[in-house]
């Protein structure tokens, strides 16, 4: 197995982009990336693409062969796949191009992920979002994505005693990181009340507990370690990749407070890494509702299984805390467009680790880790990375 | 051979609204209407409940109570002026909900109110020939009145449904007869959602003229007067015209009363003799004997002379709710809410 | 048009039909054709059987904002519920009030409208939950 590394990234501001289609976006973010990575379009050998359900958002399958095309590479026929998972289909495309050049395969790899969400209503993308859960036993009786989280949410509070006041400092604290990040959707911090007084979602989950209908487009270009320093003076290397899934029914699990698929694949990662959760100094974790950032903290192994909440609360997870938690403002305050998000990531944490974050940099991080969940935790991909 | 009632089952949904909520609405006195009507509440199905789900809940209610094999059904009908669907039964989904599927036949019948008690007496012939070993009639609606129209303070929703035998009978059906001829007193057209009536022509020449033929008719065939009855049941659109009807035929109050629960859920249509008898079979002792009978609108009428078994003594009520379990069951809700489960609210295709 | 893969499953969703693993006793719902805990060994042993259609609510919500096909019956109750028989499951509580709610409330199966194509598509009936 080759090392892996990353040497350019790039990205769209997330938000509604009424002017952008979903080609654009990615064409912007991918053109940026390369731009960043001081690499031309002749040396990329593939191509894979994280996008949820273009199919369903604006009518549009095949998106890879699109994106390759208008990004100016259909002409040069390089191999270009899409990849799904849902939530975490980002995570899986760069995980499709880590496998890819460690294996020997490529040397070059871009990996684009984008959503163009807001091209239907509010309603429509509910129900899009909805089919990440199992459409034929659980979206089909009603149960949305917010609603199984409120049931996650629900079942924490009663297992843990964790109260609806920890569960809003996660949308608390995001919004404050997201103030920092001049790419965020939200750049504008909010109080506690602003949440628990915003309007109900699925009880006892409102409006400020979820991650937002946004558009967007990341991308990042990753290259052997060996070549990337032809590159890059310090290069980001992927650390660790790993994957995991679980039943795609939340109540076809034991426990529903803890996303097993994201502790098996943090096991792995950590020990690909040979580091332990207590090394990582900055995460990107998947808060697509408030309750899924406590998740993420305790089954990564940050805390303790049912303290999350607590930690929150005390502010351990904030930007100069014990660790700094979703420093890009998260998927609730950057924005989360689905396929985007889990490439967003990884341009978070490399922007971290090559110290240029400004005013939301955490300093001296050496390992930084991103986690990226599909549906209501059925899929999990789990990235660790450092500086080389 | 003896033909008769083996279980029977009942469902009643639980909102309710008050005849003063609706006149509120429509600038009428409802108190005077709900006196002038005798019905002090009706039942409203919820969202989610139909003619098909009532009819499965009172059909699994009487399955409850008995300990009869779902596969030995050999016959089904759902009688019923607002099926689901206009093409495409309901009792295949009943028939299925009950796992008595695939080996028997099914059919739905319409006949205004009186379609669940044609269907007792189609499954009394399959059983009375030996074609079939039980058979089930189901009584169900969810009756619709236009928005301001009188009917918007009768027309409710309920059902029952009968396991009809020649065996293990908790009740015999002596005798039925029915009186028909073409008189349009009530009707819906294809592709209507709220039923037409005669006004006043409903009354006199529909409903009396129908009711006492077929109830004399029935006694002088059974040879029995009103007084060899413990208990009567009238098709009941209100609580009036029953109440009316057996004072004619020399009923007493008495007999009536506990057959009569229009006044407490409305006139639930297909439903309303068979959820009447249901009220008094859950409290009949043996060798009482009932008098029944159905009327429909367009108009006939079904009469059913039944003698009650000692059977009934050890028969499984308690596996299911009573009626007046069901009437009891109740949430009041306000004429909006009324008008959002009815769908008389205008929608848009495919949500905002 | 979702009319046939709606009919696959409606002995399911009308009866709870579900598995028992003749390897392990484990159950399954909706019905698998393979046991999750025995994989080969349970091929050909799964047998079908009816859940009892009684448990009670492990976790619940009440659901504001839904795609519209459930527009007319919000807000709803989603729950998950945990039969009798060890296998939960996700669906709608009718008949009872959202303040009502508990966990561990004791609930019962009904069939119910779950949805509708439209005013002129097919109706979807299946199993909704309410107290005991």
């Amino acid at each position: 197995m080759r090392e892996v590394a990353v040497i350019g990234i790039g990205i769209t501001k997330f938000g509604e982009l009424w002017d952008s289609s979903f080609r654009e976006m990615g064409i912007m973010a991918g053109l940026a990336a390369l731009a960043d990575a001081k690499v031309s379009s002749e040396e990329v050998d593939a191509m894979y693409v994280g996008n949820m359900s273009a199919g369903r958002y604006i009518e549009q399958e095949h998106v890879a062969a699109l994106i390759a095309d208008y990004s100016g590479l259909a002409r040069d026929h390089i191999p270009a796949t899409r990849v799904e998972a849902a939530g975490a289909s980002g995570g899986l495309a760069i995980r499709q191009a880590y496998l890819a050049i460690a294996s020997g395969m490529h040397d070059m790899v871009v990996v684009g992920g984008a959503e163009k969400m807001t091209d239907v209503g509010d309603m429509e993308s509910n129900a899009i979002q909805s089919s990440a859960a199992d459409q034929q036993w659980e979206s089909v009786f009603g149960a949305t994505s917010p609603s199984l989280h409120a049931m996650i949410a629900r079942r924490h509070m009663f297992q843990y005693g964790t109260t609806r006041e920890q569960i809003a400092q996660v949308a608390v604290k995001n919004h404050l990181h997201g103030s920092f990040n001049p790419n965020a959707q939200f750049q504008r911090e909010i109080d506690l009340k602003t949440v628990l007084r915003s309007p109900p979602v699925a009880d006892p989950l409102g409006l400020f507990d979820c991650a937002p209908n946004s558009d967007g487009a990341a991308a990042v270009v990753l290259c052997s370690l060996d070549k990337a320093r032809r590159y890059a003076e310090a290069p980001i290397k992927i650390l660790a990749s790993a994957q995991a899934s679980d039943t795609l029914a939340l109540h076809s699990r034991a426990d529903i407070c803890t996303f097993e698929a994201t502790r098996f694949a943090a096991r792995n990662a950590y020990k690909q890494a040979n580091i332990g959760p207590q090394d990582i100094q900055l995460a990107e974790v998947h808060d697509n509702f408030t309750i899924s950032e406590i998740l993420a903290i305790e089954d990564l192994g940050f805390f303790e299984k049912g303290k999350g909440g607590k930690a929150v609360e005390d502010g351990l997870t904030k930007l100069g805390g014990q660790i700094a938690v979703n420093t890009s403002g998260g998927l609730k305050a950057r924005g989360d467009p689905i396929g985007a998000t889990g490439v967003a990531q990884i341009v978070e944490l490399v922007t971290q680790l090559r110290n240029q974050a400004g005013k939301r940099q955490v300093p001296n991080a050496k390992y930084a880790l991103a986690q990226n969940v599909g549906g209501t935790g059925a899929t999990a991909i789990v990235h660790i990375l450092g500086v080389a | 051979m003896n033909v008769g009632i083996v279980s029977y089952g009942a469902y009643i949904p639980r909102f309710r609204i008050v005849p003063p909520e609706i006149g509120r609405v429509w600038g009428s006195d409802g108190e005077a209407m709900s006196k002038g009507l005798m019905i002090f509440s009706k039942s409203v199905p919820g969202p989610d409940e139909d003619v098909i789900t009532i009819s499965v809940e009172a059909a699994r209610n009487m399955m409850r109570r008995t300990s009869t094999s779902p596969k030995e059904i050999g016959a089904l009908y759902v009688g019923s002026e607002s099926h689901p669907y206009a093409v495409k039964p309901s009792g295949t989904i009943v028939a299925e909900a009950i796992e008595a599927s695939p080996h028997l036949t099914v059919a739905d019948l319409e006949f205004a109110c009186k379609a669940g008690t044609a269907g007792i007496q189609m499954c009394m012939g399959l059983v009375g020939s030996g074609m079939v070993k039980y058979g089930v009639a189901i009584g169900a609606d969810t009756s619709q009145g236009a928005p301001g129209d009188p009917l918007e303070y009768s027309a409710s929703a309920g059902g029952a449904a009968y396991l009809i035998g020649s065996q293990d009978l908790i009740a015999t059906i002596n005798g039925t007869y029915s009186y028909t001829t073409d008189t349009p007193d009530f009707w819906r057209r294809e592709g209507q959602p709220y039923p037409s009536h005669g006004g006043r022509f409903t009354g006199e020449p529909a409903y009396f003229k129908h009711v006492s033929a077929c109830a004399k008719g029935m006694m002088e065939r059974m040879g029995t007067k009103p007084e060899d009855y413990q208990y009567a049941v009238f098709h009941q659109p209100n609580g009036k015209f029953p109440t009316r009807v057996a004072k004619m035929l020399g009923f007493t109050d008495k007999q009536i009363e506990v057959g009569l629960i229009t006044p407490h859920i409305g006139n639930t249509y297909s439903g309303a003799v068979p959820l009447g008898l249901a009220a008094i079979l859950d409290v009949a002792k043996p060798n009482d004997r009932i008098f029944a009978v159905a009327y429909g609108s367009g108009a006939g009428c079904d009469g059913f002379d039944i003698t009650v078994t000692e059977n009934i003594s050890h028969f499984k009520l308690d596996a299911a709710p009573t009626i007046q379990q069901l009437i009891e069951r109740k949430k009041m809700i306000d004429y909006a809410t009324y008008a959002k489960y009815r769908r008389k609210i205008m929608m848009k295709e495919g949500g905002s | 048009m979702t009319t046939a893969r709606f009919w696959r499953d409606n002995a399911t969703r009308y009866n709870l039909m579900a598995t028992r693993c003749g390897s392990c006793g484990k159950v399954t719902f909706p019905p698998r054709h393979v046991c999750p805990i025995c994989h080969r060994r349970s091929m050909g042993k799964m047998e079908k059987f009816r859940l009892s259609g009684k448990g009670e609510v492990y976790s619940f919500t009440l659901v504001h904002e839904a795609p519209a096909a459930f527009e007319l019956q919000k807000p709803y109750i989603v729950a998950m519920i945990k039969m009798d028989e060890g296998v939960m499951m996700t669906a709608q509580l009718s008949d009872c009030e959202y303040a009502e709610v508990k966990i561990g409330m004791r609930v019962k199966a009904t069939l119910r409208k779950i949805g509708e194509e439209g005013a002129g598509g097919v109706i979807h009936y299946g199993y909704k939950f309410v107290p005991e």
